[in-house]
């Protein structure tokens, strides 16, 4: 008996095998060996952050080609070199990315009902989309604590996810598991590149900058003393602190939400603060760039437009090449902006600090006579940034107009910008309310002229910064409000002598919102003068854009200047981008920046993806739910003011700056000032009995 | 036999895991997610069909013939595992997307005693190969339907507040026992 099972038993376990050899031989399924080579050397850990089901299909992947090396996202550099081997594929390094919290409300934010359900923000999502008042906000639960195998994120103290940058893989389960979607996964590039969207952690400040800069971010840097990491976050946005920090007419101030309880937080002044600290160290903070690409990008005009684009292609891994008309970089910077408000030795620091990234400077080149847009394509320059500026000056369009001693300010800046002889005499009549006029009156004075100021409404609607105005009038610049040139009047050499102007009036507020000056007939006076400069406005020169036969390729606005896609600033032709005053009009420096770095946010992907794209949610205008007035909670506290370096009788013959920084302690106390404001929440001041923190303000 | 009360039999009555407490293996390792569940329900309700209709001609036309009746469970591991080879193997030629789905599930069943109980029961109950045929599909289907209720459960109970010794398989264990109290309830509707 025990012979016979042994041998049925062996019967059937051969009839077995020989069927499943046949099988084998008969159904056998070419499998690549590199599959499971591959799949040794990956992390094995199954996350799914490639985008494919486990570890074994993203090795599947790599070998049928739908992935490259960097195909594990925790694996970091090594993986990625070992998978490279074993395919004989090159691979760049990848760059690092990592989890974002873009939330930090947490416990600060409002809530709108008690929840006392399920521990979990998808579930608390599902009742009515969360109970906190902020739609973007972080609900607090933790889900993506749980949710990260690595033990890379803690559910911090401030009731807001925190992430451990050494722990994290950039794996993207936390993203995924996030209903708010207040995680995101991402590295430099997509950091550099981003715009403004409406379901950001917006403070006001932050949507009102032009440069769209993380205001909050740096401000708390600086409070706890990161100035490094303050500089690196204004950096992610403008290329410029130093230069900001002093020429800035801060509309972010305008939105800023502490305005409601006392005066806005001096935003800029802790900007130059960091900036000048930077310079003062005599160490430039390391820049980070992408690896390079070699793709070669142009980059016309080198003021503070092409600047930004230059500095972000250069970052974003391109080779950009700057050409420049003038002798030296700086644009308007550095030819419009008289020296007691941006030294030329701390803009010339800046710039080189720019430059140092490796980008090449082409000197004494004019756009449309020394090459043009055919010329850069023959170069192998695969795109062109435009960003000439707008240096041609509106007229007066009244008699005498081109009398000796006539000039317009920005002439007359570039001049004492050159160290060249002005020409400027003892008595000098500015005509306008701009910026320009203030910096050409103040320049004036400080050669030695008597100077008024003529405009033709009243101070209250003067388009300058209001130090300016106040500081010009402390110099001694008489202002000539509701007047209106009519006529130059010259002696017989052709020099002028005076000028006849009208008084206005003002009428009915225009679409734009500021009254409309009326003439009033027969008012009209004479005054002396011996030079007058006219800053009343200025456009684009466009006219190199037309080829020999008065042909251009791209498009205008109705008010002269180029036109570009409002978001990714592409103009007609796909390749060439613009931005700046040339896009904008005469603008202020940071909207400038800002169109630079936009530009070269497009330019990179059209040269990655074939077009430049932008998500639906951009940011287009202040967003109005954001926007109250009633802020409880928050008790007064002094801004503080920046201190004078020179006082009022000194200026009036030195050239040297006027504003200085604050002292560390000053800087402090205005980062402190800061609500760090999300969409919704800010800072309330704590009870008494809750504040023991250095600094912390208690209730009243 | 009415076929209608054999399908309900098996799949409520008798159930596979909650009545006859057979693959509990499987039961609580692979209900943790819904569609895992969905899946491995479907590779058992294949595999112990096929094993079943193949276990029933072994047993008709070898074991019982030359008297080798005792020799039942260890032929049926044998002819099981080797079926379950094939299939794999053929799967993977023939249908690659169903090889794909069932992924890692195939295998995972060669060793699965509710493959092997389905295949002993029919013999012991002495069903003809279309009852057979008939009951093995039923209770692959209840093994299924266990499966997806509990993993459905378990879901549930990832986003409750549980005393962390029992997380995991205690708690499930936990539910699996008051399932089969449940299904109790069905005892007695048919033989």
């Amino acid at each position: 008996m025990i012979m016979t099972s042994v041998l049925v038993l062996l019967g059937i376990g051969f009839t077995a095998a020989a069927i499943l050899a046949v099988a084998s031989k008969l159904l056998y399924v070419y499998e690549d060996p590199r599959i499971a080579e591959v799949e040794s050397v990956l992390a094995g850990a199954n996350c799914g952050g490639c985008g494919f089901p486990g570890c074994a299909a993203a090795a599947q992947g790599v070998v049928d080609g739908k992935a490259g090396a960097t195909v594990c996202v925790i694996g970091g550099d090594e993986v990625a070199t070992n998978v490279a081997a074993i395919m004989g594929l090159g691979f760049s390094s990848m760059e690092k990315q990592i989890a974002f919290v873009d939330c930090t409300g947490g416990i600060r934010a409002e809530e709108i009902y008690d929840y006392a359900g399920v521990s979990d923000c998808r579930a608390q999502n599902l009742l009515y989309g969360g109970n906190k008042m902020c739609p973007e906000g972080c609900l607090g639960h933790g889900t993506c604590v749980t949710a990260c195998q690595f033990g890379a994120i803690d559910m911090g103290p401030q009731g807001y996810p925190v992430v451990d940058p050494a722990l994290c893989t950039a794996c993207g389960a936390c993203a995924q598991v996030c209903p708010r979607g207040v995680i995101t996964i991402w590295g430099m590039t997509a950091r550099l590149t981003h715009l403004n969207e409406i379901t950001d952690c917006l403070a006001p400040c932050r949507q009102r900058c032009p440069g769209q800069i993380n205001i909050p971010r740096y401000i708390e840097q600086t409070s706890r003393g990161d100035f490094a990491g303050a500089l690196e976050t204004i950096r992610e946005r403008i290329p410029m602190p130093l230069t900001i920090g002093r020429v800035c007419p801060y509309p972010c101030e305008s939105a800023c939400r502490r305005t409601h309880v006392d005066a806005p937080v001096g935003i800029n002044m802790v900007k130059r603060y960091v900036a000048d600290w930077e310079m003062n160290s005599g160490q430039r903070q390391p820049v980070t760039c992408a690896p390079e690409t070699g793709r070669r990008v142009a980059v016309v005009g080198g003021g503070p437009a092409g600047l930004s684009c230059a500095f972000y292609l250069r970052r974003l891994g391109h080779s950009p090449t700057i050409f420049e008309s003038m002798p030296s970089l700086g644009g308007q910077l550095r030819y419009g902006i008289p020296e007691y408000r941006l030294p030329k030795a701390v803009l010339d620091w800046e710039i080189q600090g720019i430059l140092d990234l490796g980008i090449d400077v082409v000197h004494g080149k004019a756009f449309g006579t020394d090459f043009d847009l055919d010329s850069l394509k023959e170069d192998g320059f695969e795109a062109v940034f435009l960003g000439i500026g707008a240096w041609m000056n509106m007229t007066l369009r009244i008699e005498g107009e081109d009398t000796k001693g006539v000039e317009t300010g920005t002439e007359f800046l570039t001049k004492v910008g050159l160290n060249m002889e002005t020409g400027v005499g003892r008595k000098v009549v500015v005509v306008g309310g701009g910026n320009t006029a203030i910096d050409t009156a103040r320049t004036s004075v400080r050669l030695g002229a008597d100077v008024t100021l003529m405009y033709r409404r009243t101070k209250g609607e003067m388009p300058a910064n209001i130090e300016e105005i106040i500081g010009a009038e402390e110099e001694g610049v008489k202002y000539l409000f509701l007047a209106a040139p009519t006529r130059i009047i010259s002696d017989e050499s052709g020099h002028v002598t005076h000028v006849e102007y009208i008084r206005m009036e003002l009428g009915e507020p225009d679409e734009t919102g500021r009254r409309s000056p009326i003439p009033v007939e027969g008012s009209e006076t004479i005054i002396d003068t011996d030079t007058v400069y006219t800053a009343i406005g200025q456009k684009p020169e466009l006219s190199c854009l037309y080829d020999e036969g008065g042909n251009c390729p791209l498009e205008q606005t109705k008010w002269r200047t180029l036109a570009a896609h409002p978001v990714t600033l592409q103009t007609a032709l796909p390749h060439v981008f613009t931005g700046g005053d040339m896009h904008t009009g005469p603008g202020i420096v940071i909207t400038a920046l800002g169109e630079g770095r936009k530009a070269a946010r497009s330019i990179h992907q059209y040269l990655t993806d074939g077009a430049p794209h932008y998500s639906a949610k951009v940011q287009r205008d202040l967003i109005p739910y954001t926007m109250f007035t009633h802020v409880p909670d928050v008790g007064y506290r002094k801004r503080s003011t920046v201190p004078h370096l020179i006082g009022c009788d000194q200026r009036v013959c030195t050239f040297k700056e006027i504003e200085g920084a604050l002292s560390s302690e000053e800087a402090k106390h205005e980062a402190c000032r800061c609500l760090r404001c999300g969409l919704t929440c800010y800072n309330r001041d704590l009870p008494a009995r809750e504040c023991n923190e250095d600094g912390c303000v208690s209730r009243s | 036999m009415d076929y209608f009360t054999l399908v309900i039999a098996a799949i409520f009555v008798n159930n596979i895991v909650l009545a006859q407490y057979l693959g509990n293996c499987p039961f609580i390792g692979t209900s943790k997610e819904s569609g895992v569940a969905i899946g491995m329900g479907l590779a058992v309700v294949f595999v112990a069909t096929m094993a079943a209709a193949i276990t029933w001609c072994v047993q008709r036309f070898l074991l019982v013939p030359f008297d080798l009746a005792y020799l039942q469970t260890i032929t049926f591991i044998l002819v099981i595992a080797s079926l379950v080879q094939f299939v794999e193997m053929f799967l993977k030629k023939a249908v690659p997307p169903l090889y794909k789905s069932l992924g890692i599930f195939l295998p995972l069943i060669t060793t699965n005693c509710a493959v092997l109980g389905i295949a002993i029961i029919c013999q012991r109950e002495e069903y003809t190969l279309l009852q057979t045929i008939i009951f093995s599909i039923a209770s692959g289907a209840g093994f299924m339907l266990a499966l997806v209720v509990l993993a459905s459960i378990r879901e549930r109970l990832d986003l409750a507040r549980v005393p962390t010794s029992l997380r995991g398989t205690p708690l499930a264990l936990i539910m699996a026992g008051l399932m089969s109290l449940a299904f109790f309830a069905f005892k007695g509707m048919a033989s």
